[in-house]
């Protein structure tokens, strides 16, 4: 039936059960990139201070990777909760992008689609969904995206649970230097961005409030530090495109 | 659960910037400055995740130079700019961090 609609894409997409499918076997690679953030998630939650059970529900709830990493460094540093759901929505307003972009390409939905294909919505979803559009068209698009964000989906919540599981068997993490890897987890994520100056403006000017600023209350620090140094890097980029 | 409304909160605000344009389904974009801003903003929060980790370790700020993490930090940001993979610069970031712990006493 609406799988079928678009017959111009007939022979390269196929019913929803066999898209959704698709959908699976286009993320698997991805679970490669994303395991490692689960177990880390996972072994790290309780060293900020979180319970094994919030830590989990965290990943179930949220399912939002660096959103949730950023989240536990300012739990960690002892952010009081409204500055970590601000920083959470301002790190997260890149989701507008995605869903801007999607939105139209998957035409009409029923409200049950619109809230399961927003629940799914992330990075990774997206390249998967976008790099499918552009081989195949728009058929049956929906369930493929099914299949990939449930795949994501599964892949974040265990890979979560297992990182508690070993977590538990580690007594003091502080002891191994545990405590260093989501920094260092950070600093992997961070070389790939640094690609045009207004980045390494960024970086520098993040780096400087950050030391500069530290100490206002409510970590408030953090928060100030994210919106001068984007808007920073952003000025630079822009200023030096128009001279 | 002591968290509990911590996580609704991130919940709530995640499911937001993901629903809105999905409900509106295209009727409004987002203004192009904005969108070229909050590509930004991902560069901005993870750097100042790690400057907190290296020189904050403890929650104060030190710039002393036998800090370890400061030199678990400069060993993985070595290793992050010639490999671009992030599982050997967490290897790395711990391994220059255990070094000078040895070293530094």
């Amino acid at each position: 039936m609406e799988t079928m609609a678009n017959s111009a894409n007939t022979q390269l997409t196929g019913g929803g059960a066999c898209e959704f499918r698709r959908g699976v076997r286009a993320a698997l690679p991805l679970w490669l990139g994303i395991t490692p953030y689960g177990l880390a998630f996972g072994l790290l939650g309780p060293a900020a201070g979180l319970s094994g059970q919030a830590t989990l529900a965290m990943s179930l709830l949220v399912f939002a990777g660096s959103a949730q990493l950023i989240a536990l460094g300012l739990v960690g540093a002892g952010a009081s909760p409204l500055l970590v759901v601000l920083t959470v929505l301002v790190v997260n307003l890149r989701h507008l992008l995605y869903a801007a972009s999607l939105a139209p390409r998957l035409g009409k939905l029923p409200q049950r689609w619109k809230l399961a294909i927003s629940f799914l919505l992330t990075d990774e979803t997206y390249a998967v969904v976008i790099d499918r559009l552009e081989r195949a068209g728009n058929g049956a698009l929906r369930y493929f995206y099914l299949g990939a964000g449930l795949a994501i989906y599964v892949d974040w919540a265990a890979s979560t649970a297992v990182g508690l599981a070993i977590g538990g068997l580690v007594p003091d993490p502080t002891v191994l230097g545990l405590d260093f890897a989501l920094p260092a987890t950070f600093i992997g994520l961070l070389a790939p961005q640094l690609r045009t100056r207004g980045a390494w403006v960024t970086l520098a000017v993040a780096a400087l409030a950050t030391l500069v600023l530290a100490g206002l209350p409510g970590r408030l620090d953090v928060f100030a530090a994210i919106i001068v140094a984007a808007t920073a890097g952003w000025g630079v980029d822009t200023w030096l495109t128009r001279s | 659960m002591a968290h509990a409304l911590l996580i609704l909160g991130m919940a709530g605000v995640t499911f937001l910037t993901r629903y809105l344009l999905i409900a509106l389904l295209g009727r409004w974009s987002l203004p192009r400055a904005l969108s070229r801003w909050l590509s930004y903003v991902p560069t901005a929060a993870f750097t100042v995740i790690v400057v907190r980790g290296t020189f904050a370790p403890q929650g104060e700020v030190t710039l002393d130079p036998c800090n370890p993490y400061l030199w678990g930090a400069l060993a993985a940001g070595l290793v992050a700019w010639r490999s671009k993979n992030v599982i050997l610069t967490i290897a790395a970031g711990l391994g220059g961090l255990w070094v000078a712990r040895v070293v530094l006493g």
